[in-house]
């Protein structure tokens, strides 16, 4: 990101701006009582869990800071951030526990 | 029995939003270590968080952004994170609906997972409460939150880049991310999608510009849906 000029960055910023503000009140805003079809719903109800794992399960299995090497200590990381957060459905409780797995296993492994 | 002023509910949306505080320092803190670990500017990382006032759009931008992904794809891939805003939108329209334009804009602004999660709980159970009171409790749950998701990002960016390296701060967006995930894995149809989420970016990361994700993302909703559908109709033929 080092050599994105300052513009583009502007440009990330507030068009993130108005495309969130625009869903956000896209009905409490415009479109009132009428109810979105079922199917729509259905769909938009899976959009975090959609994008979320996929967007950081290239960086979990080829980590950067590894030059793209599988390492055990960032994978014992994430499965414990997973399992905790899973388990105590708490996600301060998930990260914490997972940064804990991982400074444990970069100390022991590394 | 006693009333519910607006002055009351705004004070009872407080203090029910007040201990979202121990969440929003440490998570707008991070947001502001990894926006200036990325490169951007303290007073780009505090626009993030005033402009866009969504933790998990804003941190999938600058991971992307870090990438160096084209422009048009951070965009399209952040609002994609952001999409289940549309569906608070539509959950709080039958209680907040019958507001003024402007107070129905600044309400669209704050609406954020804490807002609509205390909001559309509380409303559900005070069903005498009309629309004074449900406007002022909105408003008293995002008054800890969201002035606590600015100043964190600018404390956090203030220090961010005092931070050595081996804290392995690389992985502190997927940690964070990868817990919001498991905690929002409530169905079998949540677990499917996941699942599917995973399997597939990784199948297609060789994909330019992150379209490895687009078509992952998509794909997911589509199962999870799917999943959901054929959960109701076993359950339908089952009774």
């Amino acid at each position: 990101m080092n050599n994105m000029p300052s513009w583009e960055i502007w440009l990330i910023i507030g068009g993130l701006g108005v495309g969130s503000f625009l869903m956000r009140y896209s009905f409490l805003g415009v479109i009132g009582e009428r109810a979105l079809p079922d199917g729509v719903m259905r769909h938009l109800r899976y959009t975090a869990v959609a994008v979320l794992p996929g967007l950081v399960a290239p960086a979990v299995l080829w980590p950067d800071a590894t030059g793209g090497e599988p390492d055990p200590a960032r994978l014992i990381a994430a499965a414990v951030a997973v399992g905790i957060g899973y388990i105590t459905r708490n996600v301060l409780a998930g990260v914490t526990s997972g940064a804990a797995a991982l400074y444990a296993g970069l100390w022991l492994l590394g | 029995m006693t009333t519910t002023t607006r002055k009351t509910a705004f004070i009872a949306g407080i203090r029910d939003g007040f201990p979202f505080i121990f969440l929003m320092a440490p998570f707008g803190m991070l947001f502001g270590v990894v926006a200036v670990e990325a490169g951007l500017k303290v007073i780009e990382a505090l626009a993030f968080s005033v402009i866009v006032i969504a933790g998990a759009a804003q941190f999938t931008a600058v991971a992307l952004a870090e990438d160096d992904v084209p422009t048009v794809v951070i965009l399209l891939t952040a609002l994609a994170v952001n999409l289940r805003m549309a569906m608070y939108s539509v959950a709080l329209t039958p209680h907040l609906g019958g507001a003024g334009q402007w107070t129905r804009a600044l309400m669209a602004y704050l609406m954020v997972d804490q807002s609509f999660a205390l909001s559309s709980l509380k409303f559900e159970q005070e069903t005498s409460w009309g629309l004074q009171q449900k406007m002022g409790y909105y408003f008293g749950v995002i008054l800890p939150v969201a002035p606590t998701w600015y100043l964190a990002t600018l404390a956090g960016a203030l220090v961010g880049a005092q931070i050595p390296e081996a804290l392995a701060l690389d992985f502190a967006l997927p940690l964070v991310f990868l817990a919001m995930v498991a905690t929002a894995l409530r169905t079998l149809a949540h677990i499917a999608a996941a699942a599917v989420s995973i399997i597939l970016s990784l199948a297609f990361a060789f994909l330019p510009f992150s379209l490895g994700l687009l078509v992952a993302a998509l794909v997911a909703m589509i199962v999870g849906a799917r999943v959901e559908q054929w959960q109701h109709r076993r359950q339908g033929a089952a009774e």
